[in-house]
């Protein structure tokens, strides 16, 4: 197990620098200097030039990769073109925000996808397997946006269930428990924007996984033995076949915060994903960049607990290599 | 097809047998109802596209002067116009058409390039092996990690958006996939004795990759790019709904579904918003019931799975 760690590790190094590479590589697209973006623009204009001569701008572009990666390391992802704040501060700001909605919508769609990915499998070929069968390919088809103004249309418009956007309601009245319900009120239409997509997937795989192993040697030697349909299925099926779920956490990561952007605009959620399209509408290219390379490590990061725990519930992964 | 007629084999004896596995292919595929129900559509879509200019009513770029010589803004569905006109007084249903030629563009181009790409690569990286193999497959990694549907707002912001970009965008990042498929397919392809025997021979790589191995391994990278189909024009779609893909006036059915940010339209003018969602779920859903199809009815091994 220690061995895979750190071979797990290792490789992960490659891909840190490959991100950071990507990044810089896509700024020299954007009108401007990427190191231009590393000063903060509150300071005068000759000290900016001083300190674009000390920065050596002129510099090979290696050299100026390298000094931009100096900057990343140490937490510094630049400041904001017009207003000179700090991006680190910004996202730090709005990282909440979308951490809660992108939680809730990923345990929103293992809870409900796997159960419904199970039935299916243990009811093929049936009335109600075609029909799951059909809501999965819904799910992978419609536009995040299109559900979400549909939602909104539905539940907040016409039935005024929910509410329209936001996070909390402002200046809400009553206690703590009102404040719970008031954002749990604003957090359900997103969070099911969110996972929808997320939820059909799983569940066509976990339909697959458990048909793949109800096939097998032992399921067969288990039935012969005599024991019951359900211990079969639930006991001695089930285990095995949500082995390969554990792969989809990494797959959902990037899908999550990708998809997020999307919807966090449609539901006005101040999170990363709404300052990124306000940043794109704004030209801040810094903010684009650091939101970037932010997201990016956390889905490497994600794909990396990922794959240690599917080496921890499958011994043939870390015993393999 | 094309591929496998020049590898040799004599004409007459090779079709026969390929129009055997075609029918066999095509019966198992016409059982699939919902794979039917997608290719009927996805033909309507098709022949509605290109007959746009003919078919259209009205002028889909320009708001439509009334008898009276005003506009008829925000009108209701009416005989006049049967899916009601836009905030600008421009003819919904026209404007659908149109943006039909602009999903099925992206789709075809954009797949075309993500396919060229994933299979040029991907082949390499599978036959060649080593360090050239590490290198692609670690860049695959890479792009993996990014979100993508941000790195192309981003990108598409930086080089003016317009569908030009957007569908070389899209399909310059999206070969990943396509690209792992193909590494895993020539691995399994790759030791197989009638590759040693054409490397026995002498026959160079390149022939052997394109005449011996890529037809063999056909009907995985058909399904992919398929499903890639679906979810290019998803993606158009969503840059265009938040403004970063194809402009005004040409219409999207992204761009369309826009206005629906707006809470007066969203609450009180549904055809304007429901009618562009509706065309984007059920193209993409035809075709992924298409993609659906197409792996079972050419590869019967894989039904039920997936």
């Amino acid at each position: 197990m220690r061995n895979y760690l750190i071979k797990r590790l290792l490789t992960s190094l490659p891909l840190m620098v490959g991100i950071t590479l990507l990044t810089f590589f896509i700024m020299q697209l954007a009108p401007g200097n990427p190191m231009q973006t590393m000063i903060d623009p509150r300071i005068s204009t000759a000290d900016l030039a001083r300190a674009q001569e000390r920065m050596g701008l002129n510099d090979p572009m290696i050299v100026q990769y390298f000094r931009w990666l100096g900057q990343i390391v140490q937490g510094n992802l630049g400041y904001t073109v017009k207003t000179g704040q700090s991006v680190a501060h910004m996202i730090g700001e709005r990282l909440p925000a979308t951490l809660l909605l992108t939680v809730t919508a990923f345990l929103f769609s293992f809870v409900v996808g796997v159960p419904l990915g199970v039935y299916s499998a243990t009811n093929k070929y049936t009335k109600r397997d075609y029909g799951l069968t059909v809501f999965s390919f819904i799910g992978i088809s419609v536009p995040s946006f299109f559900f979400g103004v549909a939602l909104i249309y539905l539940f907040a418009v016409k039935l005024n269930w929910f509410p329209t956007s936001g996070l909390a309601t402002i200046n809400l009245e009553g206690g703590a428990w009102a404040a719970f319900v008031d954002k749990l009120k604003h957090l359900v239409l997103p969070a099911l924007v969110l996972a929808l997509p997320n939820l059909a997937v799983i569940m066509r795989f976990t339909r697959s996984s458990m048909i793949e192993v109800l096939t097998n040697d032992y399921i067969r030697t288990a039935r012969a033995k005599g024991l019951s349909d359900r211990k079969v299925k639930f006991k001695h099926a089930l285990r095995n076949a949500i082995i390969p779920v554990v792969t989809l956490f990494g797959i959902s990561i990037p899908t999550l915060f990708g998809g997020a952007y999307i919807t966090e605009t449609i539901f006005n959620w101040p999170g990363m994903g709404s300052l990124g399209i306000q940043a794109i509408t704004a030209r801040e290219y810094p903010v684009i960049m650091g939101l970037n390379l932010f997201t990016s490590m956390l889905v490497l990061l994600g794909n990396l607990t990922a794959d240690v725990l599917y080496a921890v519930v499958d011994p043939k992964i870390r015993l393999s290599k | 097809m094309e591929l496998a007629q020049e590898s040799g084999m004599p004409q007459a004896k090779k079709r026969g047998r390929e129009a055997g596995a075609g029918r066999q292919a095509w019966r198992r595929y016409k059982k699939n109802k919902l794979a039917m129900f997608g290719l009927c559509f996805m033909a309507l879509l098709v022949v509605v596209s290109i007959a746009a200019p003919w078919l259209a009513p009205h002028s889909p770029f320009s708001s439509i002067k009334n008898a009276a010589g005003g506009l008829d803004i925000m009108a209701k569905p009416s005989g006049e116009y049967a899916l009601g006109t836009d905030s600008l007084g421009r003819d919904v249903l026209a404007r659908l058409m149109y943006a039909g030629r602009v999903s099925l563009s992206v789709g075809i181009v954009s797949v075309t390039i993500s396919t060229f790409l994933g299979v040029l690569l991907g082949a390499i990286a599978g036959y060649y092996g080593k360090w050239i193999d590490s290198v692609i497959m670690r860049i695959v990694d890479i792009v993996y990690c990014f979100p993508v549907m941000f790195l192309i707002i981003t990108v598409s912001t930086m080089l003016k958006p317009n569908l030009f970009n957007v569908m070389i965008i899209i399909g310059l990042v999206s070969w990943t996939s396509t690209a792992r498929l193909v590494r895993g397919e020539i691995l399994r392809v790759r030791e197989l004795e009638y590759v040693q025997a054409s490397k026995a021979l002498g026959v160079k790589d390149f022939s052997i990759i394109v005449q011996h191995i890529l037809p063999n391994i056909m009907a995985p990278i058909l399904v992919q790019a398929t499903l890639m189909t679906a979810d290019a024009i998803l993606t158009e779609a969503a840059l265009s709904f938040l403004g970063v893909g194809v402009q005004q006036p040409t219409p999207s059915w992204g761009n369309m579904l826009n206005e629906a940010m707006s809470i007066m339209v969203l609450r009180f003018k549904y055809w304007i918003w429901l009618y562009p969602g509706l065309a984007i779920l059920l193209t993409v859903l035809s075709i992924n019931f298409i993609g659906d199809g197409l792996r079972d009815a050419l590869d019967p091994k894989l039904k039920g799975r997936r």
